[in-house]
C-alpha cells in the first residue's frame, strides 16, 4: 500500500488547478465506499450521544423527577467550575495521567528493546509474558491488585513487613498518597504491555543499517539510542504517550474498585458517573461528562500541535 | 461455500425470528418477573413455591440484581424511569423506596393487601415500606444490628449486656483497658451512614427533622445534642484507634474478621456474622471455642438510661407501576411473605423476619438462638431517614464524617449541614 491515502482529502478540499485524473476520481470514490459506513456508524455512537450530552447538560434534569425539567442554560457548568470537588478531581486525574504515563513509557521502551534484542528462540516466549497483564480485564486485575494490598486479606503487607513505613497494620486505602500508589501501580502493571508493543513496532522501523553505521563510527550505546534509535521513532513514541495519556486521563475501573473515591482520589470519570448514574441528576452528570470530553479535546490538540505527533507518519504512510 | 453461507444466514434468522415469536404467543399462565436482591437461594426457591400455590394463575420467574444495594437502586430507577413493563416485583432496599413512591413508579396498594400484610409485623418494617402515610411496599424481612460481644472481654470489664443494655461509653472504655479492638463499620460507604443514623437516632434526634419535604426545604438535625454526641462517639473511637488501623476501610465483613480475631471485643453488625461464624467453625478456618465465646444484646445505647434505636434494614417488595399484571404481583407478594415462607427465608438464608409470628417457629429456634432479641431488636430500630433524596443526604454525610478519626462534635455536625444543604439546592458537587 504505497498509494497516497491522503490525496482524496485534499483534492476534494479545494478545486486543484490541474484537472484530476480519471483514476485519481476512481480512488477517491472508492475511499468513500470503502469508509462511508465506517463513518456513518462514527456518527451514530460518538457525536449523536455528544450532542445529547450537551443538550441535557442546559437542564437540571432529575431521572426520578422528570416533570421537574427545567432549562437553566449554562448554569451546571458554572456549579461545575466553581466547585473544588471538580479541581481536586480534575488535579488527581492528571496526576495519575502523567505519573503513570512517565514510569509506562521508561519501563515499555526498556521492554521493547529487551523484546527487540531478544534471541529467536525466546521471542515468542517472552512477547507471550509480557502482554498476559494486558490480556487481563481490567476490572479483575483492579479487584486482584485490591486484595493484594487490602489490610485484611493482603499479602503485601505480610511480605514486605521488613520494609521501613509497611507494617502489618498499614492500611493503603485509608491515605490518599498510598492509594494513590497502589491505583497507579496496577494501572502501569496491566498497561505497560500496550506502549511497549507500539514502541517495539517503531524500533522495528528503525533501519538496522543506521545503528549498524552507527556503530562503525564509534558511538557508544547510550549515543546510539539518543541519536539513532529515538529520533527515529518519535512518531512511535509520541503515538504512544498520546494514546496512553488519553487512556489514563479516562481510568475508572481501578479507582471505582480500590477506594470508590474515598480519601481524595475521585478522577473525573467517577465524579461524572457519581453524578449522572448514582445522583441520577442527567443534566450536571451530562456537564461533568461534556467538560471531561474537553479536557481530552485539549489533550489532543496539545500533543498533535505542540509535539507534532504524526498519527500517519506512525504508521508507515509517508 | 455458498450453501453454508445460507444455512448460516438461515440460522441467524432463526435465532432472531424464535424468541419474537415467543413473546408475541404467551401461552400458559401469565409470568411475573421478580427482580431480586442476591442471596443464598432462598428467593428462587420461595419463588417455586409461590408458582404452586398459585395452581396455574401465575408463574414466578426471577432475576437477579447487583450484588450491593447502590447498584440494585440504580438499575431500578434507570429501568422504572424508562417504563420497563418487565418489572412486575422487586426486592428493594428500605432507603430508596421513597425515591421510586414519589414519582409513581411503585403500583398503588390495594387497602386489602396493604391490611393483610401487615398483620403481626414489627413496626420498624412498617415504617420502612411506608411513604407520606401511605404503605407503598410489602414488608418481606427485616433486618437489625445486635452488639456481639466475646464473653471473656465483657467479663472482664464487668458488663452483661445480655441482661442490661450498655452504653457507647461502656464498650469504649472496656476496649481501651484491654487494648482490644471494636467492630465498627467506618469506610465510606452506606454501612457508615447506618451507623450515623443509630448512633443520633439513639441520643433522641433524626438526621432529616422533616424528610417529606422537597429537596430545597428539607432541614437537618445534626447540629443538635444529638449530632453531637453522635460525633463525640465515632471522632473518639477513630482518634484513640478503637477500631484498628482498618477502621477506614472497614466493612461488615471486615468488621467481623476483626471481632473474630484475638484482638475481638465487641462489634456492631448484622445477624449474618452469626452462620458465618459458624460455617468458618464447621470449615475448619475458626476454633469452636470461639463460637462459645460469643454472646449477643441489644444495640448499644447513645446516651445513657436512653433506649437505643437499632439499625434497620432488610428487603421489601414493590410492584412496578408499569407491570402489565399488578394485581397478580400484589397477590404474588402476599404469597412471597407468607410466615412459612418467612421463616424457611431465615433458617436457611439468616435474613429475619419482618413477621413477628415466624419467630415461634422451630428451625429458626435452632439456627439462630438470639431470635427473640432480634425481634426486639426490630421493634425497636429506626428507619435511616425516607427522602426522595437519600442518596444525596447519605453521600452527603460520608463525605463529612470520614474518616472517622477527622469527625469532631463542635465542626462536623455544621460542616455536614451546610454540604447537603448546598447540594440539595442544587450549588455543589458530591
Amino acid at each position: 500500500m504505497s498509494t497516497d491515502v491522503s490525496t482524496p482529502e485534499r483534492t476534494t478540499g479545494k478545486p486543484a488547478k490541474t484537472p484530476r485524473s480519471e483514476r485519481a476520481r476512481a480512488e477517491a470514490r472508492l475511499g468513500w465506499w470503502l469508509a462511508g459506513p465506517a463513518f456513518v456508524v462514527m456518527l451514530a455512537v460518538t457525536l449523536y450521544p455528544i450532542l445529547q450530552a450537551f443538550f441535557d447538560s442546559l437542564f437540571s434534569y432529575r431521572l426520578t423527577a422528570p416533570d421537574d425539567k427545567a432549562f437553566v442554560g449554562l448554569r451546571n457548568y458554572g456549579v461545575i467550575l466553581t466547585d473544588s470537588v471538580f479541581w481536586q478531581a480534575l488535579w488527581v486525574t492528571t496526576v495519575i495521567m502523567i505519573v503513570s504515563v512517565v514510569i509506562e513509557l521508561v519501563l515499555g521502551f526498556a521492554l521493547a528493546l529487551v523484546m527487540h534484542r531478544a534471541i529467536k528462540s525466546l521471542r515468542g516466549l517472552l512477547r507471550t509474558a509480557i502482554l498476559v497483564p494486558y490480556g487481563i480485564i481490567t476490572v479483575v486485575s483492579a479487584f486482584a491488585w485490591f486484595y493484594a494490598f487490602d489490610i485484611n486479606s493482603g499479602f503485601v503487607n505480610h511480605w514486605f513487613a521488613w520494609l521501613p513505613g509497611i507494617s502489618e497494620d498499614t492500611n493503603w486505602f485509608a491515605h490518599q498518597g498510598t492509594s494513590l500508589f497502589v491505583i497507579i501501580a496496577s494501572e502501569v502493571w496491566k498497561t505497560t504491555p500496550f506502549i511497549s508493543l507500539l514502541l517495539l513496532a517503531g524500533l522495528a522501523q528503525v533501519p538496522t543499517e543506521l545503528e549498524e553505521a552507527a556503530e562503525v563510527d564509534g558511538a557508544t550505546w547510550w549515543q546510539r539510542l539518543r541519536r539513532v534509535l529515538i529520533p527515529n521513532m518519535k512518531a512511535a513514541i509520541m503515538v504512544a504517550v498520546l494514546f496512553r495519556a488519553l487512556d489514563a486521563f479516562r481510568i475508572f475501573d481501578n479507582v471505582f474498585i480500590m477506594t470508590n473515591g474515598s480519601n481524595g482520589t475521585t478522577v473525573l470519570s467517577l465524579l461524572a458517573y457519581r453524578t449522572s448514574i448514582g445522583r441520577l441528576e442527567i443534566g450536571l452528570g451530562s456537564a461533568i461528562s461534556v467538560l471531561l470530553f474537553l479536557c481530552v479535546i485539549l489533550i489532543c490538540f496539545v500533543a498533535i500541535k505542540l509535539f507534532r505527533v504524526d498519527l500517519a507518519g506512525a504508521r508507515g504512510e509517508r | 461455500m455458498r450453501r453454508r453461507t445460507r444455512a448460516l444466514a438461515g440460522a441467524l434468522a432463526a435465532a432472531v425470528l424464535v424468541p419474537l415469536a415467543a413473546c408475541s404467543s404467551e401461552s400458559g399462565p401469565p409470568t411475573l418477573q421478580w427482580y431480586i436482591n442476591p442471596d443464598n437461594g432462598g428467593q428462587v426457591e420461595i419463588a417455586k413455591r409461590c408458582t404452586a400455590a398459585a395452581d396455574g394463575k401465575y408463574r414466578i420467574i426471577t432475576s437477579i440484581l447487583p450484588r450491593d444495594a447502590a447498584a440494585q437502586r440504580e438499575q431500578l430507577a434507570r429501568r422504572l424511569a424508562a417504563k420497563d413493563s418487565s418489572i412486575d416485583i422487586m426486592s428493594l432496599d428500605p432507603p430508596f423506596i421513597p425515591e421510586l413512591a414519589e414519582p409513581g413508579f411503585l403500583a398503588p396498594m390495594p387497602s386489602d393487601v396493604a391490611d393483610k400484610v401487615t398483620q403481626d409485623v414489627v413496626q420498624g418494617a412498617i415504617d420502612g415500606a411506608t411513604w407520606k402515610g401511605k404503605l407503598v411496599a410489602v414488608p418481606f424481612w427485616a433486618n437489625t444490628q445486635l452488639l456481639w460481644y466475646r464473653k471473656s472481654v465483657a467479663k472482664e470489664a464487668g458488663l452483661d449486656p445480655s441482661s442490661k443494655p450498655v452504653t457507647w461509653q461502656q464498650i469504649m472504655e472496656a476496649a481501651a483497658d484491654q487494648k482490644k479492638f471494636l467492630g465498627v463499620q467506618g469506610t465510606k460507604a452506606e454501612s457508615l451512614t447506618v451507623w450515623i443514623n443509630a448512633l443520633i437516632e439513639g441520643a433522641g434526634g433524626h438526621i432529616l427533622t422533616n424528610p417529606e419535604a422537597p429537596a430545597d426545604e428539607l432541614k437537618l438535625g445534626l447540629e443538635t445534642d444529638a449530632g453531637k454526641d453522635a460525633a463525640t462517639i465515632i471522632g473518639g473511637i477513630g482518634r484513640k484507634g478503637l477500631g484498628g488501623p482498618g477502621l477506614p476501610t472497614a466493612d461488615e465483613n471486615a468488621s467481623m474478621t476483626l471481632f473474630q480475631g484475638n484482638r475481638g471485643s465487641f462489634m456492631v453488625n448484622w445477624p449474618f456474622v452469626w452462620s458465618a461464624t459458624n460455617a468458618a467453625v464447621e470449615a475448619g478456618t475458626l476454633d469452636k471455642s470461639l463460637v462459645d465465646d460469643i454472646g449477643w444484646g441489644l444495640y448499644p445505647q447513645t446516651v445513657e438510661g436512653k433506649d437505643s434505636r437499632p439499625p434497620y434494614g432488610g428487603i421489601n417488595l414493590g410492584v412496578g407501576a408499569f407491570s402489565k399484571h399488578t394485581d397478580l404481583a400484589y397477590q404474588a407478594t402476599e404469597c412471597i411473605v407468607g410466615v412459612d415462607n418467612q421463616a424457611y427465608y431465615f433458617a436457611t438464608n439468616g435474613n429475619p423476619p419482618s413477621n413477628t409470628k415466624a419467630y415461634d417457629d422451630d428451625a429458626v429456634k435452632k439456627a439462630f438462638p438470639m431470635a427473640d432479641v432480634i425481634r426486639e431488636s426490630l421493634q425497636k430500630a429506626a428507619p435511616r431517614p425516607q427522602t426522595p433524596y437519600y442518596n444525596e443526604v447519605s453521600t452527603g454525610l460520608q463525605e463529612t464524617w470520614y474518616p472517622p478519626a477527622s469527625v469532631n462534635p463542635l465542626t462536623t455536625p455544621r460542616t455536614s449541614t451546610d454540604l447537603i444543604t448546598a447540594v440539595l439546592d442544587g450549588r455543589k458537587l458530591l
